[in-house]
């Protein structure tokens, strides 16, 4: 079981105060993503999780428990590192046991989950080199087999791919998430990235400046985003924002229209732009329109290959249902 | 573009990195040389290279006259304590500011390093008047202590600098993973900070043996090391050259051996902090 819940949660660090009061509970089996820009408070609030900062006030629960002043490894969670933080002198093998022998399990079952995570994880060939002789990706799967082996309420993931190159990052995403329907255990990840939160996540945490802009599933916050911070974060390329007159025409201080829901054409359109710049990916175009007289630049996308270029006038028809509308102090008007 | 390195410029670069080399060694050797020579040889001009007659004579007349097992030992003890004390008094305190860092843990590092800014014998007259005080004045135990102050703020600055390199994260992943604090310790912080412990010993090691302000000034018959027993063949009534270069032989050999067999060691020491 893994349900966690912080209650009033704050964190201070000297006179700084980088999480207000914050109230979250994360549900058992639950795969939560933690998700905002850098500095907004997300590893923060992971590290408070896990024991290894202090809170300043509130209460942290685990199953119902009253972890608050639970040391790291009493908490029953497993944490996996950015930087990996495998054991440099200790061989595969003996990185993933070392929680177990610190646990003074008996050797044979040891043996038995090490063995165990190694084939989950394609480490059974690895098991006697050393960390330094590892690939990022293999380093990363080790990583996850320390956490898998002590079988723990939770796993906790701190930007874990963050240091792989592209290719491997979308490899390693695929495998976390069908580790998380096997296992069925609560993981809470954090990352920078808006596309491994809505790829991954069951529910997402959209945090700014230590505090939770939106809690929801990856299409209620790309379908409702509840202000212009989370409308901006979610989704890529990010909403077009428009303010002024065309706003008001829909009783709106903003309105906030996706890159997706707005056709290009020649002749007849609701606005109209310059192509500055055309960005064909085969499978999309993007068209990133200028001089459209609403906001310094439209981003659109079109499906398949669109063939307009820099300097094109084009039309632009925005599809008037999915149009969200913001009022002055960016909160989502419904 | 990567620079094109030609056969004919790596050739160049290795002889003249050749030539530097033999001249810093160039000293070390004419001495070795010149313990072999007999005193006429060793001040002969011009001076006899390789073609003269080798003679054990010096070495034999420097062992009959003063006892070099007896200085060796006090070099022993001297470097070896003074490197094992600063080492223990070290470990705590450069750990305590890597990983528990204050406000004020740079101003302390760079104060500590002040000191060794000073001139030595700016500070020999108070240290002298006290070990007079004291009675430890030519004693082993006097110079330890002395030679352990004097490398102290090189000691905490390599030790420092190497256990800042340990990342944080390896230290809060055993803490999750349930090690204790002794734990923690001994299985991973330990293995992982000996070599940078061991780089920090040797270096320290060597500089202690080589002293010679404080060994010199603070010592006579009884506890002097090997720098002593150089010093004593520097005599102003007489050339005794190749007496000299043969106590000085015996005198560093110890050391350059132990330097010959830790090379890889002693360039990390020497270079600590600027790579990675």
């Amino acid at each position: 079981m893994g349900r966690i819940t912080l209650d009033q949660v704050t964190k201070s660090f000297g006179s700084v105060q980088v999480i207000p009061p914050l109230d979250l509970t994360i549900e058992d089996g639950e795969f939560t993503v933690f998700v905002g820009p850098s500095g907004c408070g997300k590893s923060t609030l992971l590290r408070l999780i896990a024991g290894l900062e202090d809170i300043s006030s509130g209460q942290i629960r685990i199953d119902k428990q009253d972890a608050t002043h639970v040391p790291p490894a009493k908490r029953g969670l497993a944490m996996v590192f950015q930087s990996y933080a495998l054991y440099p002198h200790m061989s595969v093998r003996k990185n993933i046991a070392f929680p177990l022998k610190m646990a003074q399990m008996d050797q044979a079952e040891i043996d038995r989950r090490v063995n165990g995570a190694a084939e989950v994880l394609n480490l059974t060939d690895y098991l006697d080199r050393r960390p330094g002789q590892l690939s990022g990706g293999q380093r990363q799967r080790v990583a996850i087999g320390r956490a898998i082996v002590r079988e723990p309420a939770a796993f906790l993931f701190d930007e874990p791919l963050s240091n792989l190159d592209a290719a491997l990052r979308v490899g390693m995403r695929l495998e976390i998430s069908e580790l998380h329907k096997r296992l069925k255990t609560t993981m809470i990840y954090v990352t920078h990235d808006q596309v491994e939160a809505m790829t991954m996540a069951d529910r997402i945490v959209v945090l700014q400046a230590g505090v939770i802009e939106q809690v929801g599933s990856p299409l209620e916050l790309y379908r409702e985003p509840r202000n212009l911070f989370v409308a901006g974060f979610i989704g890529s390329p990010r909403m077009n924002f428009i303010e002024g007159p065309e706003a008001a025409k829909y009783d709106a201080h903003t309105i906030g229209i996706r890159p997706e829901h707005i056709a290009v054409a020649e002749g007849d359109g609701a606005w109209s732009g310059v192509v500055g710049v055309a960005e064909h990916l085969g499978s999309d175009t993007f068209f990133h329109i200028h001089e459209t007289g609403l906001a310094e630049t439209i981003t659109v996308r079109a499906d398949g290959e669109v063939g307009f270029n820099h300097g094109d006038r084009i039309t632009l028809s925005p599809r008037t249902d999915m149009i969200h509308r913001f009022d002055a102090s960016g909160l989502r008007i419904a | 573009m990567a620079r094109a390195v030609t056969n004919q410029r790596k050739a160049i670069n290795t002889a003249f990195a050749w030539a530097i080399g033999l001249l810093i060694f160039f000293p070390i050797l004419w001495t070795i040389l010149t313990s072999f020579k007999t005193e006429a040889e060793a001040i002969a001009s011009p001076p006899y290279f390789l073609f003269f007659d080798w003679t054990l004579e010096n070495y034999a007349v420097v062992q009959e006259r003063s006892n070099y097992a007896r200085y060796l030992w006090n070099s022993i003890v001297i470097a070896g304590g003074s490197t094992l004390l600063g080492v223990i008094i070290a470990v705590p305190a450069a750990w305590s500011m890597a990983f528990v860092p204050s406000k004020r843990t740079k101003d302390i590092l760079m104060w500590m390093l002040s000191t060794k800014m000073l001139p030595a014998v700016g500070v020999l007259y108070p240290i002298y008047l006290i070990f007079i005080k004291m009675g430890l004045l030519d004693t082993k135990i006097g110079l330890v202590v002395v030679l352990m102050l004097i490398n102290l703020p090189i000691i905490v600055w390599m030790l420092y600098t190497y256990f800042r390199e340990i990342p944080g994260e390896i230290l809060e992943a055993a803490r999750i993973d349930g090690a204790t604090l002794r734990e923690e310790i001994l299985y991973v912080l330990t293995p992982m900070a000996i070599p940078g412990i061991a780089s920090t010993i040797l270096l320290n090691v060597i500089l202690a043996w080589n002293e010679a302000f404080w060994t010199l000034n603070l010592t006579a018959a009884k506890a002097g090391p090997l720098t002593a027993f150089i010093a004593s063949y520097s005599s102003p009534e007489g050339l005794f050259y190749a007496k000299l270069s043969a106590a000085s032989t015996m005198a560093i050999a110890p050391i350059l051996i132990l330097g010959w067999f830790s090379q890889k060691q002693l360039v990390r020491g020497l270079t600590f902090g600027a790579v990675k």
